[in-house]
C-alpha cells in the first residue's frame, strides 16, 4: 500500500532534497518506520530516545492532525497523504 | 547592532540570522539572541531610549535588525512604514473600583495603526524581510494579523498574501481587503490555515511569511509591549499582567522583554506574575494548566473570540512553564463572560475592545473577585485589539431607543413623565 509522505523544508537535507517520498505502511507508525528505513537520519529529528514524537512535530493524515485521530496508530488508507510539519508556526 | 544569531529554544543549536524558524536537529523554535555588552550603564541606556522616536523603534537595541530602523535615516530603506507602538498605558480607576483593586492599568494597544498589537510584530517582521531581500509579505491570520500585514505592505510597497479562515468577522475581512492585499479565505479553522501556509511557505521561498519563516523576528516585536509598560511606569515593573493567549507568543515575549531589562539593570525587582487568558471554547493552554500538564492537547475552536481561536498553540508549552514559574496561571472564561468583559471595560474606561480584550478583562474580573489579586497590586490588563473589529459579538449588549422627533416622545421614552 503506497502512501505519499510530504517532507517539510527543514527535513529535506535528510532526504537528499526530496519534498515527497512514497513508502508502504498501514498506520502512521508503520509509515514513519518505513521512512526511517530509507532515511535513517530522520528518526532522531522527529522522534525522541523513547520513540515518541518530539513535542514540536505535527503529523497530519489527509490534512487532519493525528492527535484528533488515533495518534501513531492512526490508519493510513492506500493512496492517502501523510504530512510532517513543524509545530512552531503561526499565531 | 546588538542582535547576534538565532538559537534553538529546545536544544541550543545556533543558526545565522536568516529566514529560519525551526531547528533542523530537533524541530524546536528558533529565537533571536543579542549581545548587549556594548551598552554602557543603565542610566545611559535609559537616556538613549528616551531620546528615541515616539514609536517602537525607540527600542531598536533590543530588536532583531542588522541595520538601522527603516525611515528617512536609513539609506537603503527610506520608507518608514506605519508608525507603530508607544500606545497609552491608561490608569483605570473606575474599573479598579468595580473589582476592589486600587492600581489597575490598561495597556491600550487598540491605538496602533490597524488597531491591534499585531502592528508591532509586523513592523519588525517586515523590516527584517526587507533586509533579507524578500519580494512579498504573507501570513496565516485569525484577522488582526491580516489587517496589519496588508496595511504595512501597502505602506512600504510590497505585494502581500493574507490567508484567513473563511468564517472570520466581516469587519476584519473588509479592513484587510481594502489595502489591496491578495486575500485568501480558506474553508477551515485557523489551524488548517496555518498548516496550509506552512506548506505554501516551503514552495514560495521569496515570500516572507511573517509568522512562519520570519517568526523568530516577528515574535520579538511583542517584547515592546513589556518595554513600553516598564518605561510608562517610570522604569519599574508591574506586579501582575493579564495577557490573552492565542499561540502564546505575546505572553512569552512580554515575559522575555521584562527579563531582558532586568538582566541589564534597566528595571529592578521581582518579575511580574503572569496570568494567561483564554476563551473556554478554545482553551488548550488553560486546559493543560488545570490538568497539571506541560504540553497542550489540541482542540477544535468554538468561541466568539476568533482572534484567539488557535487550537494548536505553538508556544503553549512555554506559556505553561512561564505562568507557573511566575506564580500566575492560565484561565478560561465563557463567551458570556467575554461579552460582559467587553461591556465592563467599555463602561468603566471608555475603551472598546474586541473579543480578545473581553477575554482578558473577564479573567481580571474573575481573579479579582476570587481574591487572587491583592488590592494594592499594580495590575496591567493587556488590551490587544479594537472593538470595532468584532461588532457582532456585542450587538445584543447595548441599550437603544428609537423615538418620534418630539420632546414628549423623548421624555416618555425615559419615563421622565410629560414635561409640565
Amino acid at each position: 500500500m503506497a502512501v505519499a509522505v510530504k517532507i517539510p523544508l527543514a527535513l529535506r537535507p535528510a532526504t537528499g532534497g526530496e519534498s515527497a517520498v512514497d513508502v508502504e505502511g498501514e498506520t502512521v507508525a508503520e509509515v514513519l518506520e518505513a521512512l526511517f528505513g530509507r532515511f535513517s537520519e530522520l528518526r532522531e529529528r522527529i522522534a525522541d530516545e523513547r520513540g515518541a514524537l518530539r513535542r514540536f512535530v505535527n503529523i497530519y493524515v489527509a490534512g487532519e492532525d493525528i492527535r484528533f485521530l488515533s495518534g501513531l496508530a492512526t490508519p493510513v488508507p492506500d493512496g492517502s497523504e501523510v504530512t510532517i510539519l513543524p509545530a512552531v508556526a503561526g499565531g | 547592532m546588538a542582535v547576534e544569531k538565532l538559537r534553538c529554544k529546545e536544544c541550543g543549536t545556533e543558526y545565522p540570522l536568516e529566514a529560519l524558524y525551526v531547528c533542523e536537529r530537533c524541530f524546536g523554535p528558533l529565537e533571536a539572541v543579542y549581545d548587549h555588552s556594548g551598552h554602557g550603564d543603565p542610566e545611559e541606556l535609559r537616556r538613549r531610549i528616551q531620546a528615541g522616536r515616539a514609536d517602537l523603534w525607540r527600542y531598536a537595541d533590543f530588536l532583531p535588525l542588522e541595520g538601522p530602523p527603516p525611515g528617512p535615516g536609513n539609506r537603503t530603506f527610506p520608507l518608514a512604514g506605519l508608525p507603530v507602538g508607544y500606545t497609552p498605558l491608561v490608569r483605570a480607576e473606575r474599573l479598579g473600583e468595580q473589582l476592589g483593586l486600587r492600581n489597575v492599568y490598561v495597556k491600550n494597544d487598540t491605538a496602533n495603526p490597524t488597531h491591534s498589537f499585531k502592528d508591532r510584530v509586523v513592523a519588525i517582521a517586515s523590516a527584517r524581510a526587507r533586509e533579507l531581500g524578500f519580494k512579498a509579505l504573507a501570513c496565516a491570520s485569525t484577522g488582526n494579523l491580516g489587517n496589519a500585514v496588508a496595511a504595512q505592505a501597502a505602506a512600504i510597497g510590497l505585494p502581500s498574501y493574507v490567508f484567513i479562515p473563511a468564517d472570520l468577522e466581516e469587519q476584519k475581512v473588509i479592513a484587510t481587503g481594502i489595502y489591496g492585499t491578495n486575500l485568501v479565505e480558506v474553508r477551515g479553522t485557523y489551524d488548517d490555515v496555518n498548516r496550509l501556509c506552512t506548506e505554501v511557505s516551503a514552495e514560495h521561498d521569496d515570500w516572507a511569511f511573517v509568522n512562519i519563516n520570519m517568526r523568530p523576528y516577528y515574535a520579538e516585536g511583542s517584547k515592546t509591549v513589556a518595554f513600553e509598560i516598564a518605561e510608562q511606569l517610570d522604569w519599574t515593573l508591574p506586579d501582575r499582567l493579564i495577557i490573552p493567549i492565542a499561540s502564546g507568543s505575546l505572553f512569552t515575549k512580554i515575559a522575555r522583554g521584562f527579563e531582558e531589562w532586568r538582566e541589564l539593570g534597566l528595571v529592578e525587582g521581582a518579575p511580574p506574575v503572569l496570568n494567561g487568558a483564554q476563551a473556554s471554547g478554545c482553551a488548550p493552554v488553560a486546559n493543560a494548566y488545570a490538568a497539571g500538564l506541560d504540553f497542550c492537547q489540541p482542540v477544535k475552536p468554538d468561541t466568539i473570540a476568533k482572534s484567539l481561536a488557535i487550537g494548536n498553540p505553538a508556544d503553549g508549552p512555554y506559556v505553561l512553564d512561564l505562568a507557573r514559574r511566575s506564580g500566575g496561571s492560565v484561565e478560561a472564561v465563557s463567551d458570556d463572560e467575554i461579552r460582559e468583559g467587553i461591556v465592563l471595560l467599555a463602561q468603566t474606561t471608555g475603551i472598546f475592545t474586541e473579543t480578545a480584550g473581553g477575554v482578558s478583562t473577564a479573567v481580571l474580573a474573575k481573579l479579582a473577585r476570587s481574591g487572587e489579586i491583592d488590592p494594592d497590586e499594580r495590575v496591567v490588563l493587556v488590551i490587544t485589539g479594537d472593538g470595532l473589529k468584532t461588532l457582532d459579538a456585542v450587538r445584543e449588549s447595548i441599550a437603544r431607543r428609537a423615538i418620534e422627533p418630539t420632546v414628549d416622545a423623548f421624555e416618555a421614552s425615559f419615563a421622565f413623565g410629560a414635561v409640565a
